[in-house]
């Protein structure tokens, strides 16, 4: 009996099984449990939430390995931790302290700006942030086994992941109804590799699994991101920004299971406390755009 | 017939995929609402702590159990068969607790132990497909339980009556032989039911 470890299929499949839920952002072991209480499907172990890296400034690296392995010896559901674009170092050594999934994050200052990780190398599975289905794809072919939408961390603001989430569904439908003839422009034309555009094209869908990320702080827009096709949700700051983070993580958990049921989220989001501040988009400068790293 | 997927998280669409027949009606799951008239159901893997507080916030703990107590057919694949598991390692309480064996979560170790592997399987094939993602291990198993597959000594696959669980995945490959078993047993679970 031959056993396999690091296929697409097992690397994909994780992130089959975390469909339908929320992935949420942990500074610590304490906050963790508050998540797995909550009804996470994974956390995602950071040194700073993106809100406080933004208004930190200076360059944003992978965080203390203690704190990784302090909230993966917290919890008994899958542990993430991001690393810096094109960083082969972070990622290699997160994946020496057995973290579940790497995210290959722009909320992280890049550490290359030609290049991203070729996560096809690794064991451990890699999600990776798209705004359109011509980065969605590069990130396929270098090895990515899960998407999300990039949005704009840490403000708070649904907007950008609306944007980005709307386009590539719009994307992926043209995709699927072209004809053999007109799928080699298109992949030129997104800078996409022709043959995940066939498997698209075949599969009548993208081959990984596809989340929502970036500026989600409430119910209702974890509800909104389902309703636009998103497979499950990453919220950051959003929980641990807010006033009562328990009460908060299980009603956007919920709202994410029950998005069809209006009646529930309007319940759900009685009396939940102030949920972050946000961001408006337009106020944000170029630089601080975090949505532009990666290419 | 009518066979239901519990869709409170987890891989759904690939087990209603799996179980299709041309005499299978798929039911997904949300609501209690929805397991009246069921003749079968899934649970899917997914994260089992997950489920387990979803199942107990929409009132599902109770009804489960009478659906698996009135001997319908119910089959788990990993976290499904810890929710079906009479005891669980390390934990005080197991979830639902129909079925005679004792599991231990994340048993292979993280993601980066994941696998899969071909598998002779009895009743269903000499070489199934097995995806095991954190996956359990069934440690033991009572006197009424058949063990229908291991992986290097450990159970990862058992049938109890109408019970059916399993530590890997056979949803997320194109194999649908495990889940045609299960329809099988759906099937002959509701010609019993005539006859008798």
């Amino acid at each position: 009996m031959e056993k396999r470890t690091g296929t697409d299929r097992v690397k994909r499949g994780m992130a089959e099984m975390q469909k339908g839920g929320v992935i949420m952002d942990v500074i610590n072991a304490e906050q963790a449990k508050i998540a797995e209480e909550a009804g996470a499907v994974a956390v995602m172990a950071l040194e700073r939430v993106p809100s406080d890296i933004r208004a930190a400034g200076g360059v944003a690296r992978m965080a203390d390995p203690t704190i990784v392995e302090e909230v993966r010896d917290a919890v008994s559901i899958p542990v993430m931790a991001k690393a810096r674009i094109g960083h082969i170092v972070e990622a290699r050594l997160l994946e020496a302290l057995g973290v579940d999934y790497i995210d290959e994050s722009e909320v992280l200052t890049p550490a290359d700006e030609v290049f991203h990780l070729n996560k096809a190398d690794y064991t451990v599975p890699f999600v990776c942030g798209a705004k359109d289905l011509g980065e969605a794809t590069r990130r396929i072919g270098e090895g990515a086994s899960m998407l999300r939408t990039k949005g704009e961390p840490g403000t708070g603001n649904i907007v950008e992941a609306v944007r980005h989430q709307r386009l590539i569904q719009s994307q992926v439908r043209k995709v699927v109804s072209m004809s053999d003839d007109e799928l080699m422009t298109e992949a030129k034309n997104l800078g996409a590799p022709f043959h995940i555009l066939q498997q698209i094209r075949e599969a009548g869908r993208l081959p990984v699994v596809n989340f929502a990320a970036g500026g989600i702080a409430t119910p209702a827009d974890a509800a909104l991101m389902m309703h636009l096709g998103s497979d499950g949700v990453f919220v950051g700051s959003g929980i641990f920004k807010s006033d009562n983070p328990a009460k908060f993580g299980r009603a956007i958990v919920e709202a994410t299971t029950h998005y069809e049921d209006f009646a529930l989220i309007a319940e759900l989001s009685k009396n939940l406390g102030t949920a972050m501040k946000g961001i408006e988009i337009s106020t944000l400068e170029a630089k601080d755009r975090m949505q532009d790293r990666g290419w | 017939m009518n066979i239901g997927v519990l869709a409170l998280q987890g891989a759904i669409r690939e087990h209603v995929k799996a179980i299709e027949a041309p005499d299978v009606n798929v039911t997904i799951v949300k609501k209690v609402e929805q397991l009246e008239g069921l003749d079968g159901l899934v649970f899917p893997g997914g994260e089992s702590t997950t489920m387990r507080r979803l199942i107990n916030l929409y009132g599902f703990y109770e009804p489960l159990k009478k659906f698996a107590h009135a001997g319908k057919p119910v089959f788990g694949t990993c976290a499904g068969a810890i929710l079906m598991a009479r005891e669980i390692v390390g934990q005080v309480e197991p979830h639902l607790s129909v079925m005679d064996m004792t599991v231990e979560r994340n048993a292979f170790g993280r993601q980066r132990e994941s696998f899969e592997a071909l598998l002779p399987m009895k009743n269903v094939g000499e070489d199934v497909q097995a995806v095991f993602i954190r996956a359990p291990i069934i440690r033991s198993v009572g006197p009424g339980v058949t063990v229908l597959a291991e992986y290097n000594g450990d159970i990862v696959a058992a049938q109890e009556g109408p019970f059916l669980a399993c530590s890997f995945h056979p949803e997320l490959t194109e194999d649908d032989r495990f889940h045609q078993y299960f329809v099988q047993m759906v099937r002959e679970s509701l010609s019993e039911a005539i006859t008798n």
